[in-house]
């Protein structure tokens, strides 16, 4: 007993000793504390209750969620066309970010500075990605429509953005396109910082190709490095939104191109639907923070 | 035998680590990897011809992708297709370089400011927020975009600048960044510094900020490419307020005519944050060598 309140006594203590780090501290998390925890709270506490912005919220159970499984077709769809996203540009992104960086390593520096330029230029620079909507515009014009006529491999122009079967494969080969950003720059420095001496190590110990190397030598010491560029390359592959609402349009043909997050703000700014907008919210937190943790948890194994 | 071969390189070229690598894979790989840029250079250089394209050469069939004639037509004429609107296009570049402004520089400042102490002090609750920051890295901003807009609603910054540029203040990503980079100095020059009495405040600001600087720079490029690229969404809705890139919404959302403006708009875009990193490449990877997680 009075151990107990002997260790709250030394805590409340060290916090008062600590006031200089509280201050320094506040600020930034005050704001993150309103504009991301907060946030998720509320967005769980409203996702049990029928809430739309006009009259108070009544609490309703389960049946926000019941109604997304149960009751409504777009949801699957949005779901479905989340996962395809999430299972094939997560992945893929990940190797690609890894595999790029991996092989420009070992290109002379100005070289290697101009690769990484080349492949990390499309994530930073905006919108720049509306051009697939001229590439691809769905009129002679266009410049993909454009060259299959000409050379007569088909007769009429292909509505690209507009026809169910080009949008979700065009939206993820855009979505790769945009993929090498934070990831694959972590991977370019990380790959630089491995010991060179650990290489020389390896080729004594009887390390023969380079793929050895890299599964032996290169990746297990670059395990933070990957379990950070998995985080941001999970993260981005489920959040999908922007470029399906710029390219495909919103509502997108027959919702080819809908997302579970072009659901959520579908539910949350045009319908008001708050409530039921923010189980949808809530599904994804937990999808989300899941397929981290599971993704963490793999990457563990690498190397051994 | 083979050992005895590999020390015997390793002997003759001091310098040369490269071990285990043979012609043919390097010549594979590099086709690869220069085919890669290629693929992934050509939307790029497409929305750089077409900025330059005149009219007529829009609607060519076949559609080319190199400019015959360059001009700088599109670029006038991002006035004219804009004066149709209430504000005129230079208001549309002022408030991307308001937003994108205060949002980098008050990112830069309150993160690093609250990434020292949780880096180098020792206090109650730190590993919990640190653990929370690293949690929030996880699930994407679309996720708590509706509580954020009833949030600041509530806090009157509704259809103000300060709906897009404080909440990005606390960009986690940055946060998290600048905590790895501050965690690798070392503390005996924060201790030297506290000898002579340095208030801590002091010691961030005079000790920590400058030894930090290819931290900045990587703040400052990944909180950019946010904000620049924002269309200010449902916070921004006076026309007075919207930024560059709902401009160029607008102006794309036109016919394939204004596919000439559009690029145009997108060329100004991107040259921005492209020019940037070009200067400070090597800065920002020095701080991205810190990024790794460690559980």
């Amino acid at each position: 007993m009075a151990n107990q309140s002997d260790n709250r006594f030394s805590t409340w203590n060290m916090m008062k000793r600590s006031k200089t780090s509280y201050a320094l501290i506040f600020p930034y998390f005050l704001l993150f504390f309103t504009f991301t925890v907060l946030p998720v709270v509320v967005s769980i506490f409203f996702s049990v209750t029928d809430f739309n912005m006009l009259q108070r919220p009544n609490f309703v159970g389960w049946s926000n969620y019941m109604r997304m499984f149960l009751n409504d077709d777009i949801f699957i769809i949005a779901i479905k066309n989340t996962l395809v996203f999430a299972v094939l540009t997560g992945p893929l992104s990940y190797f690609m970010c890894f595999a790029f960086a991996w092989i420009i390593n070992e290109l002379h520096p100005k070289i290697r500075a101009l690769m990484t330029l080349v492949f990390y230029a499309p994530s930073i620079s905006g919108n720049v990605y509306f051009i697939y909507s001229f590439i691809f515009s769905g009129d002679r014009y266009g410049f993909v429509n454009g060259q299959l006529l000409s050379f007569n491999i088909i007769d009429e122009p292909i509505l690209f953005f507009q026809d169910e079967k080009y949008i979700l494969p065009l939206l993820i080969v855009v979505q790769l396109w945009l993929s090498l950003g934070t990831g694959f720059l972590a991977f370019i420095a990380g790959l630089q910082t491995v010991d060179r001496t650990l290489y020389e190590a390896g080729a004594v110990d009887g390390v023969k190709n380079r793929f050895q190397e890299l599964w032996f030598i290169t990746l297990p010491s670059m395990l933070p490095q990957l379990m950070f560029a998995a985080v941001i390359q999970i993260t981005a592959a489920f959040a999908v939104a922007d470029i399906s609402i710029q390219l495909a349009g919103f509502p997108s043909a027959n919702y080819a191109g809908a997302t579970v997050v072009t659901h959520l703000m579908d539910f949350g700014s045009f319908r008001f639907e708050m409530g039921y907008a923010s189980a949808i919210a809530t599904f994804l937190f937990i999808i989300m923070i899941l397929a981290n943790k599971a993704i963490q948890n793999l990457l563990k194994k690498v190397g051994t | 035998m083979a050992k005895k071969e590999t020390l015997r390189r390793i002997k003759r070229k001091p310098k040369e680590v490269m071990l285990n690598r043979s012609i043919a894979g390097n010549a594979g790989l590099l086709f690869f990897i220069s085919l890669m840029g290629v693929i992934m250079f050509l939307p790029m250089l497409f929305t750089i011809m077409n900025a330059f394209k005149p009219l007529d050469e829009m609607f060519y069939f076949p559609p080319r992708f190199f400019v015959r004639n360059p001009t700088m037509d599109n670029f006038f004429d991002l006035g004219v297709l804009l004066s149709t609107s209430w504000v005129p296009f230079s208001r549309y570049v002022l408030n991307t370089l308001i937003i994108t402004g205060f949002g980098v520089v008050g990112h830069v400042l309150i993160s690093s400011m609250a990434a020292y102490p949780i880096s180098k002090h020792d206090f109650p609750g730190q590993k919990v927020l640190l653990r929370m920051v690293v949690l929030s890295l996880m699930f994407a901003g679309a996720v708590t975009a509706i509580p954020n807009y009833i949030i600041i609603s509530a806090l009157g910054m509704n259809n103000t600048y300060l709906a897009v540029i404080v909440p990005a203040f606390s960009y986690s990503l940055g946060f998290y960044l600048m905590k790895n980079f501050i965690d690798q100095l070392p503390d005996s020059l924060l201790e030297s510094a506290r000898m002579d009495g340095a208030k801590e405040l002091r010691v961030y600001w005079s000790i920590v900020m400058p030894n930090v600087k290819p931290a900045w720079l990587t703040l400052t490029i990944l909180q950019f490419q946010v904000l620049w690229g924002t269309t200010g969404g449902q916070f921004l809705r006076s026309e007075q307020l919207k930024p560059l890139n709902y401009a160029l919404g607008q102006i794309v959302a036109g016919n394939i005519a204004r596919q000439g403006a559009g690029s145009a708009v997108g060329l100004i875009m991107m040259s921005v944050p492209v020019t940037f990193f070009i200067v400070s490449q090597s800065k920002i990877l020095q701080t991205m060598a810190t990024s790794g997680m460690k559980e």
